[in-house]
């Protein structure tokens, strides 16, 4: 026991401590009202940078900022998200619920970039500076022990209310039976805008104990949520005392991890301290595999309508006119709009991948990047060789399968945090260091039957044809056998596992094709931008993408086409529009807000164009279609 | 005469597109026992959740007391002393049964001693399981749980919902002395029940539902002849 390793002790504590804070939060509105918020550390974030506004943008002291974000600020701002975003979404799906979370962080950071330029630096000096005491050599900073005293007080505080108040009570009562609650003459939405109210002024509360420590940097201060996330699954979402160890274990393990783990790990020496920054997800990994099995869902999507597939004779016009689109527009564009219409088109196959996946089977995945990313590590180390995208493709398909088989008892929210940690580790762990020197990668075109693949126009058209090819393809795979499994075992796996349908092989086999064809797109996109960063594949980008789709319209082509469209163009339309700030993120601040505007829709545009098709067709075909309808009977009994 | 503790008027009512009451009008004359039975699906159980706020009427106009209370939030009418006991067990499972009794001062205007002790004095058995978790009680203890709102919520009206469902006989007897009781005290209640004898037998009057309608309203002794037809078959 040296003083050092009791020192990163008590350091590790009352990091754990402000992770414990955060993490309560975050289970306190997820007991009552039933979501979790993705956007807790976006939240934190806001009230971090808030508090900064207020005490070095404006110079009120600590003592009137401090009170007026925790206890005025925060709380009407939880409220409000409550009021606005989550009372709608009373009996959503788990699905939609995620959607319209990950949309308000994603919002919150844009706004935040919007509001204070990232570009400028700030700090946020600590509540009380220096002084402390030290005891046996240990030091004890004034801001440490502040932070302890605070934790303990909001610890004893939240117990006092959940077991001794009456509307504490209350907030228990509503986990069981919302109806109930009010059948007692309890308002369940005010009851659970108040969690919300609590867990915003606790997220604004870790989030201003945090940034002294680790920067006032948006990105940072929303990722390290992921932490809370941690914590708070310790607590297995339920328990508070469970997820105040957690966090406090999660603590201890972050701070010592560089000083006395990896250092004795051979080939983890870890200068750059981005290792560190994995062991939360490291941490949030096991315990996701050391969750109890989720039962089967029976079905909740009850009466609603899927959008129509096209046939074989419809997708192969529409993949015939995808072909068309691209030739007329090779001759239209410049070298460097093609370069950009080239991006639109092979993130458009990455996504066709989702489409796959979560649209179709249900499976949702946070991930989608990192699959592309491996594809293109691939291509990278393949020199000119067009095998390189089937390496990719291999390599990918190889990680989701991984990924399937650890997160196979997992679905809906967990399997969402799981692929979430697994992108964000992947982000920490592997592309930072070996993505290629200097976290870029230079990819060479690959060279394809004497084809010109330098030319942009040639490579243009070879990519349009990959997913014209693959998007009939997906749709072929919809509407066969396979197909059905998938769309059953999102409707109810339950269903499924009655009728023999092994549901854990279908998922294994489903992610593995998905991350295959990703990793494939993966391969043309480095082939495309020539060079890649580690940021090309950041976990953010991932969600941006998954939302743009849902936007789109996840369970269609469309939805594909439109994702990729739009995410593609933001930075484009940005730097050609006047008057737009350089640091304005618009792809996030757009998504963001169109996830959580239509996010509870989960056809999405694609479903609404869908729509459009069904009651146009009713327009042109006359009436008398009802005596039609026999002769199609007939037809079909006499096929069968 | 004073106005009815409950009347809906030519109430229409469904979930989604499905219309499942169709013209319903019934009237709970204050202080008074109403039942309310019928076959699987008639609608009763909907009629009990148009009365307390929870399904919104497309049609038609509930009236409590002689307001009209169409569009009054469900907590805000069980404030205001309507109070419902739903099918199965009304209690929260993870609450302690002191922390459920807690609960039932939202809508009562007792304070929680009080409920306590009113609570305990007619359920003794709850008193002795004050600090056990509700959702580890048996069957009949839960049912018990839930009537003691019914007690001390001094409610305007009561809406009982299959309070005998799943229940040993004696209990059931038991909880139908405290409905009796309750009726004594003047307290007016609707009653939904399987079990036409037992309802029949502490109301004051009685309507019969069929397919969403009211196939019949009456004394109990006239409806008691019809109830056999009714669920016998006589809709088939």
């Amino acid at each position: 026991m040296t003083v050092e390793f009791i020192q990163l002790l008590v350091v590790g504590l009352v990091t754990g401590c402000v992770y414990a804070l955060s993490a309560t939060g975050l289970v306190v509105t997820y007991t009552t009202s039933g979501i979790f918020n993705f956007a807790h550390g976006a939240i934190g974030m806001l009230g971090a940078f808030t508090y900064w506004q207020l005490t070095v943008g404006w110079g009120w002291p600590a003592w009137v900022a401090l009170p007026a974000v925790l206890l005025v600020l925060a709380p009407l701002f939880g409220g409000a998200v409550e009021r606005v975003l989550v009372r709608p979404l009373h009996g959503a799906s788990v699905d939609v619920t995620l959607v319209i979370t990950l949309g308000l962080l994603l919002f919150l950071l844009g706004a935040a970039n919007y509001i204070w330029d990232p570009a400028t630096s700030r700090v946020l000096p600590e509540l009380f500076k220096g002084g402390g005491t030290s005891i046996a050599g240990v030091n004890l900073s004034r801001q440490q022990i502040l932070i302890v005293v605070m934790a303990i007080v909001v610890a004893l505080a939240l117990r006092t209310l959940f077991s001794k108040t009456r509307i504490g009570i209350a907030m228990r009562g509503v986990v069981d039976d919302p109806d109930l609650c009010a059948m007692s003459g309890a308002s369940p939405a005010r009851i659970q805008q108040l969690s919300w109210a609590i867990g915003a002024a606790l997220a604004s509360l870790a989030g201003i104990l945090i940034a002294p420590k680790v920067g006032l940097s948006s990105l940072q201060l929303t990722l390290l949520v992921i932490n809370g996330y941690a914590a708070a699954l310790f607590g297995r979402l339920k328990s508070l005392p469970r997820t105040a160890v957690g966090g406090i274990l999660l603590g201890i393990l972050v701070e010592m991890y560089p000083v006395y783990i990896s250092p004795h790990v051979p080939g983890f020496s870890d200068t750059a301290g981005e290792l560190t920054k994995a062991v939360p997800m490291i941490f949030l990994g096991v315990l996701l595999l050391f969750l109890p099995s989720a039962r089967l869902r029976t079905s909740t999507a009850a009466g609603r309508i899927a959008p129509t597939v096209p046939g074989l004779r419809q997708s192969l016009v529409g993949g015939v006119a995808l072909v068309v689109v691209a030739v007329v527009l090779t001759g239209l564009l410049s070298s460097d709009n093609l370069g950009i219409a080239t991006s639109v088109v092979v993130l458009a196959i990455a996504l066709l991948s989702l489409v796959l996946l979560t649209g179709y089977s249900g499976q949702t995945s946070l991930c989608v990047l990192t699959f592309v990313g491996l594809g293109a590590w691939a291509m990278g180390h393949s020199g000119h060789s067009v095998l390189g995208l089937l390496w990719g493709a291999l390599l990918a398909g190889a990680a989701g399968a991984l990924v399937a088989l650890a997160t196979a008892r997992l679905r809906g929210l967990y399997l969402a945090l799981a692929t979430f940690a697994f992108a964000k580790g992947m982000d920490e762990a592997f592309f930072y260091f070996h993505l290629g020197s200097g976290q870029q990668l230079e990819i060479k075109r690959f060279q394809l039957l004497g084809l010109d693949t330098q030319s942009p126009s040639t490579f243009f058209l070879l990519c349009a044809l990959v997913l014209a090819v693959a998007s009939v393809g997906v749709l072929a795979v919809r509407r066969g056998r396979w197909g059905r499994q998938l769309t059953a075992l999102n409707d109810s796996p339950a269903a499924c596992a009655t009728l023999g349908v092994n549901t854990t092989i279908t998922k294994v086999v489903v992610f593995t094709a998905a991350a295959a064809m990703a990793g494939f797109a993966g391969g043309l996109y480095g082939s495309s931008r020539g060079i890649v960063t580690n940021n090309d594949f950041a976990v953010l980008g991932s969600l941006a993408l998954l939302l743009a789709v849902r936007v789109g319209g996840i369970n269609t082509i469309t939805g594909a086409i439109f994702g990729a469209l739009t995410i593609t163009m933001f930075p484009e339309i940005q730097k050609h529009v006047h008057g737009l700030p350089d640091k304005l993120q618009l792809a996030y601040l757009l998504t963001g807000l169109a996830a959580v505007s239509v996010g509870r829709d989960p056809d999405g545009l694609g479903g609404q164009f869908s729509k459009l098709g069904h009651y146009l067709r009713g327009l042109r075909t006359p009436p008398q279609s009802a005596s039609g309808a026999p002769d199609f009977e007939e037809a079909r009994l006499v096929h069968s | 005469m004073a106005a009815p503790a409950l009347e809906l008027k030519g109430i229409t009512a469904g979930y989604g597109r499905i219309e499942v009451l169709h013209d319903v009008s019934l009237a709970v004359p204050a202080g008074t026992v109403y039942a309310l039975l019928g076959p699987n699906g008639a609608g009763k159980t909907t009629t009990m959740l148009v009365a307390s706020g929870y399904v919104r009427p497309t049609a038609g106009c509930v009236h409590v007391a002689g307001s009209h209370v169409n569009r009054v939030a469900p907590e805000n009418l069980a404030k205001a002393g309507v109070c419902r006991i739903p099918e199965g067990r009304g209690i929260f499972p993870n609450l302690t049964v002191n922390e459920n009794l807690r609960m039932f001062t939202y809508s009562s205007p007792f304070s929680t001693g009080e409920v306590q002790e009113k609570s305990y004095a007619r359920f003794p058995r709850l008193g002795e399981r004050r600090n056990q978790l509700a959702g580890t009680l048996s069957g009949g203890e839960q049912q018990m749980l839930a009537m003691s709102r019914a007690l001390v919520a001094d409610p305007g009206i009561l809406l009982l919902d299959e309070i005998s469902m799943g229940l040993a006989p004696k209990i059931v007897s038991e909880l139908y002395e405290l409905v009796g009781q309750l009726a004594q005290d003047g307290i007016s209640i609707l009653l939904v029940e399987q079990f036409a004898r037992t309802a029949l037998a502490v109301s004051d009057y009685a309507a019969v539902m069929t397919g969403g309608r009211i196939a019949m309203v009456g004394q109990p002794a006239d409806v008691a002849d019809f109830v056999n037809e009714a669920y016998l078959g006589g809709a088939a």
